[in-house]
């Protein structure tokens, strides 16, 4: 079928299965790459990406239910908040093998753009949803509150 | 694994013009391996990838540092590069990392005879070696300085990336790329002496590889595609040791996108023009397995055979006094059986590779690949080249925690089966699925261990029998050869053959109870099992006999042990043990020795819900010179985080009949951002020879959070995961 949509602001006009899930169109027809397959079944947010602003799922994401919706991935990732979060990534030396790591920084400048200044529990709450087999939690923690402190100043 | 060994002294040569385009220095430094493992690899293995090289500095002004070990979050690209820009005076600005192609002769690892990267030695095996590398090409640019500008060598000096002369003559490294490739190598590069250090041990050193992370630029094997290339997944067998008897594609074929179905040693690929084919054209596959070799049985009969196997002793890995006699004339006798499941690594990325046909009618393969000397030969074997024929790119890759350094190379069989059997000329990427991962075996082996302690009058230890049964993932494979000795698996009881305490009365031994389920080292390998059991069974055994954990066993620590010692005062003082603790929280400790670095933790717990709660870990470790210090503090709390999951949650389990119950990670739980305890980590200074830190911070937690839990409730933990028990404070 024929889907057309924005991805990263540029319009796209696609001819694929409307069943195939966006995380598929966006590696392997965009090779938009940075978003990453983990589990397949929203479980582990390692294909975390933004639909009109709001973080979600791309491994569960039909891309049939995204006509004409505003798609933003890891590589189009830009803005306040997001500078704030990759300098404080930065700042951490947050990630290890790295492959949850576009994920967790979608959620985390979702969750800036919603909540500027949060609390531990904020964090917690908001990143949940994004596993890190490397467990670098402790540094999330850290980078998040961080980016949301240089939001403010 | 392997003990440290010192490396060798280094032979030096340069290589000369084999880079193409690219003109400048490049350093080789080989070091000769010891051959423990050498299972007809070395020899012919010659790998035929150039450019072959330790660094790089071309003009330009880049160096170029190629890490001999796989980058998977444990730090070898940054640790490896602060080695060399050390003793290079390079500016860190100027350094780059990125893999060397797989050649055994050139960057095989010293404890296994060939390319691998394990037992969390990538700096210890690396240290002298890269330091060496950087001084020799410092000497080299600073002998063609001072041919240009007509000095004496030794009135140039180098700093942060520039040659200078007391005359006020200065140049890049890039400037002297060229002429420096022509100077002759010194036989004896000078190393810094560690007070002139300046990134080595160096808090604010950025590592190499964390921007691309943060923009999706770092590229994993799954980020492969080449044109024309077929995406394959394969429908493996539900039970292990289980065969394809037939299978029905009609329905497959049915599927746009899917181009072939072929059977391979694995099961059945299936390969489509994209992924999405590739999936929904695996889940229309009908296939008959033959399960007449395979296990069939439930995995309480597993390990039933394990304990039952625990109840006699097994061959003994050491012995001494009269441990009978002891037992028989103590005051008290503890027993305690403690069982531990099967786990599966579950690194985020699951397993992939991509192989196609090269130009010379070889083979290139892009794969995480760990086991890189083995995987280059499956593949060349498979694709029925020569291995100078295959160019292997080691890629990034997404965790793995022992998981794709396989002894067998059945990835990269896998993926040279489908390659050959879809023709040998398109190219391939084969994908697993999570589902594929954590149903696939290759797990931490199931292991039962039975103890029996004496106490005398005044509570001291004066007996410890300790019998343990499990599988060995060497058996059967090339490594077994250097791994099972005596009929016994070394891995299997590093850490219960060889403990910190004094134990005057002592017999360890096992038994390796086999079975066709496939296993594998899992991070920190037998320590995963025979610290939790040493380290619980002591702390029960000090309980009951009135001693205090910390100082009981510090009492008990041999002098062999004292680095050990240190780590466990330090962890306890930061935790601030024997302190008044709020209602319903305790603290448990452990300290363990793996991989030649020493770790203590203390973990603060509680009980919510009738699981575990663990608010905060403080942990000590020496581990000798700390070269990258931020990389062994996140390795600490990473290895933490990756532990608690596992005591906690992990264990795959099968049905009736064989089958694997779990599939994801909705059933088979990770550890998420609010279950992270706060982790305090403490380096002890130290002169000693750097040892790994990719592994050492897994065993303590388990013992240590278990410990704690035994103090809240009154009740020991005999079986994991913790969640099999409803505690209750």
């Amino acid at each position: 079928m024929a889907v057309s949509l924005k991805i990263n602001g540029e319009n796209r006009a696609l001819e694929v299965d409307g069943e195939t899930p966006l995380l598929w169109v966006l590696r392997d027809d965009l090779r938009l790459t940075g978003t990453k397959f983990g589990c397949g079944i929203a479980q582990c947010g390692a294909c975390t990406v933004h639909v009109n602003g709001q973080p979600r799922r791309a491994c569960v994401t039909p891309v049939s239910t995204l006509e004409g919706a505003d798609v933003m991935t890891i590589e189009g990732l830009e803005g306040p908040e997001a500078d704030a979060v990759r300098a404080a990534w930065a700042e951490y030396d947050t990630p290890q093998c790295g492959y949850c790591q576009s994920g967790q920084i979608m959620t985390a400048a979702a969750l800036l753009q919603r909540t500027p200044k949060p609390t531990d529990e904020d964090i917690d709450n908001a990143l949940a949803g994004n596993i890190c087999r490397c467990a670098t939690y402790v540094r999330i923690r850290k980078a998040v509150k961080a980016a949301g402190e240089r939001l403010e100043g | 694994m392997a003990p440290y060994d010192k490396p060798e002294k280094a032979t030096l040569a340069t290589r000369r013009g084999f880079l193409a385009g690219a003109g400048g220095l490049v350093i080789a430094v080989a070091l000769p391996t010891k051959g423990r493992a050498q299972t007809g690899t070395t020899g012919a293995a010659t790998g035929a990838v150039s450019p072959n090289a330790f660094i790089r500095v071309t003009p330009d002004n880049i160096v170029t540092v190629l890490i001999k070990h796989i980058e998977f979050g444990q730090g070898p690209w940054t640790g490896l590069a602060t080695l060399v820009a050390e003793e290079m005076d390079a500016d860190w600005a100027q350094i780059r990392a990125e893999h060397a192609p797989s050649n055994p002769a050139l960057y095989g690892d010293p404890n296994f005879g060939m390319q691998i990267t394990g037992g969390s030695a990538s700096i210890a095996t690396s240290y002298d070696l890269m330091r060496k590398a950087g001084a020799t090409a410092r000497a080299m640019l600073a002998s063609a300085a001072a041919k240009a500008w007509g000095v004496p060598v030794d009135e140039i000096t180098v700093e942060k990336g520039v040659l200078s002369h007391g005359s006020g003559r200065t140049g890049s490294f890039g400037e002297f790329a060229e002429a420096a490739a022509a100077e002759t190598p010194p036989d004896a590069p000078t190393l810094k002496s560690p007070d002139r250090f300046i990134y080595i041990g160096n808090e604010d050193l950025p590592k190499l590889d964390t921007a691309d992370k943060s923009t999706g630029a770092a590229d994993f094997t799954l980020d492969v595609y080449r044109d024309g290339m077929l995406t394959a997944v394969v429908e493996h067998p539900k039970k292990f040791g289980a065969a394809v008897a037939s299978f029905d594609d009609s329905a497959t074929r049915a599927v746009p996108g899917v181009v072939d179905v072929k059977q391979v040693s694995a099961g059945v690929a299936v390969l489509a023009e994209n992924t999405y084919a590739a999936l929904k054209g695996r889940k229309a596959l009908k296939v008959e397995w033959d399960d007449s070799a395979a296990e069939t049985r439930h995995t309480d009969a597993i390990l039933g055979d394990c304990e039952e196997a625990a109840k006699a002793q097994g061959v003994v890995a050491h012995e001494a006094g009269a441990v009978a006699d002891a037992l028989a004339g103590a005051e008290t006798v503890l027993e305690a059986e403690y069982l531990f499941p099967y786990l599966a690594h579950a690194p985020m990325e699951p397993l992939d590779a991509v192989i196609e046909r090269s130009a010379d009618g070889g083979v290139e393969a892009w794969l995480g690949s760990q086991g890189t000397t083995i995987d280059h030969q499956v593949i060349a074997g498979v694709c029925g080249v020569d291995m100078a024929q295959v160019k292997l790119n080691v890629m990034l890759a997404g965790g793995s925690f022992g998981r794709r350094a396989q002894p067998t190379a059945h990835l990269a069989q896998e993926a040279a089966e489908i390659f050959m059997a879809a023709g040998g000329d398109t190219p391939v990427k084969l994908m697993w699925t999570r589902e594929d991962d954590i149903r696939g075996g290759y797990y931490r082996p199931v292991t039962a261990h039975r103890l029996r302690g004496g106490l005398d009058a005044n509570g001291d230890i004066i007996a410890w029998e300790q019998t343990l049964a499990g599988q060995s993932f060497a058996v059967g494979t090339p490594f077994e050869a250097f791994m099972v000795r005596n009929g016994v698996d070394a891995t299997m009881l590093e850490g219960a053959s060889e403990t910190p305490y004094a134990l005057p009365n002592a017999v360890v031994s096992a038994h390796i109870v086999n079975n066709p389920v496939s296993t594998l080292w899992w991070r920190s390998v037998g320590h995963t099992h025979t610290g939790h059991a040493v380290e619980c069974f002591i702390d029960e055994l000090l309980e009951a006999g009135g001693k205090d954990a910390v100082a009981g066993r510090l009492a008990m620590m041999t002098d062999n042990y004292a680095r050990l010692a240190a780590t466990l005062e330090k962890a306890a003082e930061m935790a601030g043990w024997g302190r008044e603790l709020p209602d319903g929280r305790a603290l448990g400790v452990a300290s363990v020795k793996s991989f030649n670095s020493y770790v203590s933790q203390v973990a603060e717990v509680s009980i919510d819900g009738g699981v575990p709660r663990v608010h905060k870990v403080w942990c000590a470790v020496d581990c000798g010179v700390a070269v990258n210090p931020e990389i062994i503090r996140a390795q600490m709390e990473g290895g933490v985080g990756y532990a608690l999951s596992a005591v906690l949650f992990n264990e795959i389990t099968f049905d009736e009949t064989g089958a694997v119950e779990q599939s994801n990670f909705h059933d088979y739980r990770s550890l998420r951002i609010s279950e992270m305890p706060d982790v305090e980590v403490a380096i002890i200074k130290s002169g000693e020879a750097p040892t790994g830190v990719g592994e050492p911070g897994v065993p303590p937690l388990g013992p240590a959070v278990a410990n704690a839990v035994r103090r809240l409730t009154g009740k020991a933990v005999r079986r994991l995961p913790m969640v099999r028990d409803d505690f209750q404070a």
